[in-house]
């Protein structure tokens, strides 16, 4: 258990984190599309993406939220070894990470404030799978559209709706990640 | 490579500033045109060199990275050698001069010539982030103007520019509005870039180093000037072809040539009329 906790992280903190960077900078700018990320070997139920992630971004100006089976002490130990982030609630979490169902309702999270949109959270979603296919994006980082395979699609709608503020989302499962900004339009498959 | 110094960590900054950045990077990418406080830090360079772009450049950079800068359109002026040599020393990157061969580019007040592809990140210095800065001096109304949607001074000043000067006189750093919601300033290009703004393959990625904001442009993201219907928006440029290339689709500096009023014009991408010299283009000042 120690030692799991003490290994996992990065092994060259700055080139691991800055290809990592750059993994979910393209996912995020290019909504839709699929990104491999590596580097970070965490305990279960962390995914080596959602790791890799948090390595990347946490650190101990990050709040972050554990949901559901993902705030046990494997986790909770590892992510205050490798990061420092202080574990927190939904309510001022700068970060939040676990399965669809275990992280709702969304209306629990910071969304910013009509002068700083930028306050709002970051959740990382843990899927068993991510494909290209399923819902309809359309918006900026994307030329026409694209589709991603989503856990549900009103909630995003309603989460876009609310732009400039809302959530941001990464969905991670296992070595790849893909992300949707609030910015994006998700639309049923097939209604573009 | 041999030029590195280990001395530093990769890309000068250490890792809890770089993750700053990132989180606002993301930010910005999300919400395009909002500008994005965060904690710029102190750069061996004094402000107005780029220390924003920099340090959007030194968050974004990996190791395979291959490094452009470019000082209003030229590889070889002080501030682009200096800065391509920061990066070389402090995180080994390979450097170009060529548009199309560099993955990251910084650029100080122009957009290169050669449409940019998904693969390249562009990095904007900015010294003024604010487009209303000028119009009202106070940062919590400019915010609060921005949270509301306020622009009608920004139009109100283009059209004291119509009133005064018959046209609109705005040359560089000329107001956009990106997905019909954030007026965002270019930083000072000039106006002639401007439709290169929106539907560019490449990331673009501004950083105010000074004012300490980043603000960002996803791909294919719209990008529309400001204008009026009646005096819509126009992407001038000096009406001459290159002196050197001939070319007559680039934006172009004058240079004076002799005390007796003799110019030329000449490319500002030097990478771009270099390419068409050496493919045997020809202007009427070539030697």
């Amino acid at each position: 258990m120690q030692a799991d906790t003490l290994s996992g992280g990065f092994s060259d903190p700055a080139r691991q984190s800055a290809h990592a960077f750059r993994s979910v900078r393209e996912a995020l700018g290019r909504p839709g599309t699929i990104q491999d990320i590596s580097g970070a070997r965490p305990p279960a139920p962390l995914s080596s993406a959602a790791g890799a992630a948090l390595l990347t971004l946490c650190d101990t100006e990050t709040p972050v939220y554990l949901a559901g089976n993902h705030d046990c002490d494997a986790v909770r130990a590892w992510l205050a070894f490798h990061t420092g982030a202080p574990p927190t609630g939904p309510t001022d979490c700068m970060f939040a990470i676990g399965t669809w169902a275990a992280l709702g309702p969304l209306s629990a999270y910071p969304i910013g404030t009509s002068e700083y949109p930028d306050r709002a959270a970051t959740l990382i979603v843990e899927c068993p799978s991510l494909t290209t296919a399923g819902a309809t994006l359309t918006g900026p980082g994307i030329q026409t559209s694209a589709a991603l395979s989503l856990p549900e699609l009103t909630a995003f709608q309603s989460n876009h709706a609310l732009f400039p503020l809302g959530l941001d989302f990464i969905f991670t499962s296992g070595t790849r990640l893909a992300a949707l900004p609030r910015s994006t339009v998700v639309t049923q498959e097939g209604a573009f | 490579m041999t030029m590195q110094n280990d001395a530093y960590n990769f890309a000068y900054l250490d890792e809890q500033t770089k993750r700053m950045i990132r989180r606002a990077i993301l930010k910005g990418l999300a919400i395009p045109g909002y500008q994005v406080p965060f904690a710029s830090r102190e750069m061996p360079m004094p402000y107005g060199w780029g220390t924003g772009g920099v340090q959007v450049s030194a968050a974004v950079l990996t190791p395979e990275d291959t490094f452009k800068v470019i000082d209003q359109g030229a590889d070889d002026t002080t501030n682009a050698v200096s800065i391509r040599t920061f990066f070389e020393r402090t995180a080994g990157v390979a450097t170009t001069t060529t548009t199309r061969n560099a993955t990251v580019i910084q650029t100080r007040h122009r957009i290169p010539e050669e449409p940019l592809t998904e693969g390249q990140i562009l990095v904007y210095q900015v010294p003024i982030p604010e487009p209303l800065r000028f119009l009202e001096p106070r940062e919590s109304e400019t915010r609060k103007m921005h949270s509301l949607e306020e622009y009608g001074l920004m139009h109100v000043k283009l059209y004291e520019d119509i009133a005064r000067h018959g046209h609109i006189a705005t040359s560089y750093a000329y107001p956009v509005k990106v997905e019909g919601r954030y007026v965002m300033d270019p930083s000072p290009i000039p106006k002639f870039d401007n439709p290169k703004l929106g539907n560019m393959a490449a990331i673009q990625l501004f950083g105010a180093g000074r004012e300490q904001r980043i603000y960002a442009l996803p791909p294919y993201t719209q990008v529309v000037s400001l204008d009026f219907e009646d005096h819509p928006f126009v992407a001038s440029k000096a009406d001459h072809p290159c002196g050197m290339c001939g070319a007559e689709d680039s934006y172009l500096d004058e240079v004076i040539i002799d005390d007796a009023g003799g110019r030329m014009f000449v490319c500002s991408d030097t990478d771009y009329c270099e390419g068409r010299q050496t493919a045997g283009h020809k202007g009427k000042d070539a030697a």
